[in-house]
């Protein structure tokens, strides 16, 4: 797979913008699927939906402020319905978003390539961070899964190339 | 232009790090959520020692230096002018206090004596003392802030092996109990806390209640009845009952007595705490408190009340019985039907000639010792230690026994009582070294029991309380030494 990722100065990128039904109701569509389907296909559960429409929606808007702030909300969101503390995973979408973000600003992540390369790296800091928390705060001490981790990175990241596609559809000129 | 430096400088540097800014602000706000919800184990080796916020413990942890460095200051200057202007006082006080250690140590070698009684008697009962064994020295450095949360921080946390609920003392009295534990600090209930609850007793009325703290920050004894009669003065102390204050300690002291408004049936007793709890500095936390009966010195094992009768006082003469004397002296079956048994205390009395059983067979003969039944109407062991009194002198045996042997030994002549007064040691329900003697009395005049009646009666029954143990003789002290 030959990745194109083209450097580009801030004029040249495309910011979008997304209507309010958008940007609202894909998130917490994306937050109901993950919850809901895992308990009809259990394997389900290896895909990050949330993490992934936080990352579409960062690097879309290419704005680091909206970009954490939809992180934190997807992330507390999402704690909401584990039984986990309500801010493990909303302190790491909100570091994935401004980075997604910021990342958007400098690097054209319009093609696959770097939409998948992105998303796999996003998904190990997302799990890194989520582990850290865990061990530093909460005093949880999960050993990694590397083999497992992989794939998943590698699933989510092949699922966003796919759903990203279909989210580009979505966007409003800005 | 006409914008103020230091407006401009803030103003580019908001707008330069705007959007680190606000990631920092919003990090932080989730990690203060976090903090609410996550409890620590206050102890992570032991899962089960309790557990604080995350939040409070940063919240303590993060003002604890400041206040430390802030009473360290203060306590710097302080020093500093009482070791260097006082000194013409600290000389004086210097003075007083070595006449007073003079005479404290009179004092103690008295309490000494006391104390040693207080062992001897409390070994007899097999009375499980409970004593501070290890206290940690802890400096206050703050306070809740608040009214209505009476409650201080000390500078000691789980690194100087504090515990939840450890009881915390001042020389004067009680302060409170530990609430919260972190790792530099802690948080102590006062007892003047509408949280707190404290067993107490009345010194003198020896009435117990619980100690609650109301919210105007008074102490008040709870659970006493309306119809008691308390006096405003007596002092509180503590009854050991709720298993965190030492037992004994000063509480304080009542100043009102009155009816309980919401309950008739209960009095409010209103108590000045011992502890100045608005002034507290430094104060104590009673880390251990170890439990067990006193040693007598010397002792190898458990002493009965009749073995030390019978080692110790001087007033008792041996028993001089001869072999076949003795088989003489028990009544008919005693020694031939029955195996034989441990010596219990009454069986043991025997061989000192204090039990009245010794001729029960033979109605008109003395006992060769001398000791008889007890005088009627007296109670050897009881009226004894009363009699005795706190400071007799040292004569290796205890008091209560020493007027023990003496009782009986005034109607040791009398004939034609012994089997009557042998009959009635072993009635049943009677302590036998109190029963012994006040039975022998109304039984005194009865004709001498036939000797297969007697029998049964002359061996004290298994299980009687005060054969096999000597526990029920005398009732534990009240009062003892917390700080031994």
């Amino acid at each position: 797979m030959s990745v194109a990722i083209t450097y580009t100065s801030r004029e040249e990128i495309d910011v979008h913008k997304f209507s309010l039904g958008v940007s609202v109701g894909i998130p917490l569509l994306a937050i109901f699927i993950q919850v809901f389907l895992p308990t009809r296909l259990r394997f389900l559960t290896i895909f990050d939906l949330p993490l992934l429409v936080t990352i579409f929606f960062a690097v879309a808007r290419r704005r680091p402020i909206p970009g954490l702030i939809t992180g934190a909300a997807i992330g507390m969101l999402q704690d909401a319905f584990t039984h986990h503390f309500i801010g493990l995973n909303g302190i790491a979408n909100t570091i994935v978003g401004y980075l997604a973000s910021s990342l958007g600003v400098r690097l054209d992540v319009e093609n696959p390539g770097s939409r998948f390369l992105m998303t796999f790296g996003f998904y190990l800091l997302h799990q890194l961070i989520y582990a850290l928390l865990g061990a530093l705060l909460v005093g949880t001490s999960e050993a990694f899964n590397w083999g497992h981790l992989l794939v998943a990175a590698l699933s989510n990241a092949l699922l966003a190339v796919v759903l990203f596609v279909g989210l580009d559809r979505l966007k409003m000129q800005a | 232009l006409c914008l103020p430096p230091w407006r401009i400088i803030m103003e580019s540097f908001f707008g330069r790090y705007k959007n680190a800014l606000v990631l920092i602000l919003v990090l932080f706000i989730q990690i203060v959520i976090l903090a609410t919800q996550v409890k620590r184990a206050d102890n992570p080796k032991a899962p089960n020692s309790g557990s604080t916020r995350l939040i409070r413990v940063w919240a303590v942890t993060a003002a604890t230096p400041i206040e430390r460095a802030l009473v360290g200051t203060g306590h710097f200057f302080r020093n500093t002018w009482h070791n260097y202007v006082n000194l013409t006082q600290i000389r004086r006080q210097n003075q007083e206090l070595q006449e007073q250690v003079a005479r404290l140590k009179i004092e103690q070698v008295r309490l000494k004596e006391d104390a040693e009684q207080a062992r001897r008697l409390q070994a007899l009962v097999g009375f499980q003392e409970k004593f501070i064994s290890q206290t940690v020295a802890a400096q206050v450095i703050g306070t809740s802030g608040s009214d209505l949360s009476r409650v201080i921080y000390i500078d000691k946390g789980s690194r100087a092996g504090i515990k939840t609920d450890m009881a915390v003392i001042t020389p004067d009295g009680i302060v409170g109990k530990v609430k919260e534990v972190f790792p530099l600090s802690s948080q102590v209930l006062m007892i003047n806390d509408r949280d707190s609850g404290a067993g107490v007793i009345l010194e003198k009325s020896r009435l117990q209640g619980v100690l609650r703290g109301t919210v105007q920050g008074e102490t008040i004894v709870d659970g006493v009845m309306a119809d008691e009669k308390v006096e405003a003065g007596e002092r509180v102390i503590s009854s050991g009952g709720d298993r965190i204050y030492p037992k004994g300690f000063p509480v304080g002291m009542v100043t009102s007595v009155a009816p309980d408004r919401e309950s008739g049936a209960f009095l409010a007793i209103k108590v000045k705490p011992a502890a100045d709890l608005n002034r507290v500095e430094e104060v104590l936390v009673v880390t251990r408190m170890a439990e067990q009966a006193p040693v007598l010195a010397g002792e190898q094992g458990r002493v009965r009340a009749a073995d030390i009768l019978a080692q110790r006082l001087p007033s008792v003469p041996k028993t001089e019985q001869k072999p076949g004397q003795a088989g003489q002296g028990d009544a008919p079956g005693t020694s031939a039907d029955q195996p034989k048994k441990p010596k219990t205390a009454a069986q043991t009395s025997t061989t000192t000639g204090a039990s009245p059983n010794d001729n029960s067979g033979e109605p008109g003969k003395k006992p060769a010792s001398g000791s008889g039944p007890a005088e009627p109407g007296k109670k050897p062991f009881t009226g004894a230690s009363t009699a005795a009194g706190p400071r007799v002198k040292k004569t290796g045996a205890p008091p209560d026994q020493k007027t023990t042997g003496a009782s009986p030994n005034a109607d040791s002549g009398a004939p034609g009582k012994k089997s009557d007064t042998g009959s009635s040691t072993a009635e049943p329900g009677k302590k036998p070294l109190n029963g012994a003697s006040t039975a022998a009395k109304p039984k005194a005049k009865k004709p001498a029991a036939p000797p297969d009646q007697s029998q049964p009666e002359a061996t004290p029954p298994p299980g009687n309380p005060a054969t096999e143990n000597p526990k029920p003789v005398q009732p534990p002290p009240d009062r003892e030494n917390p700080l031994r």
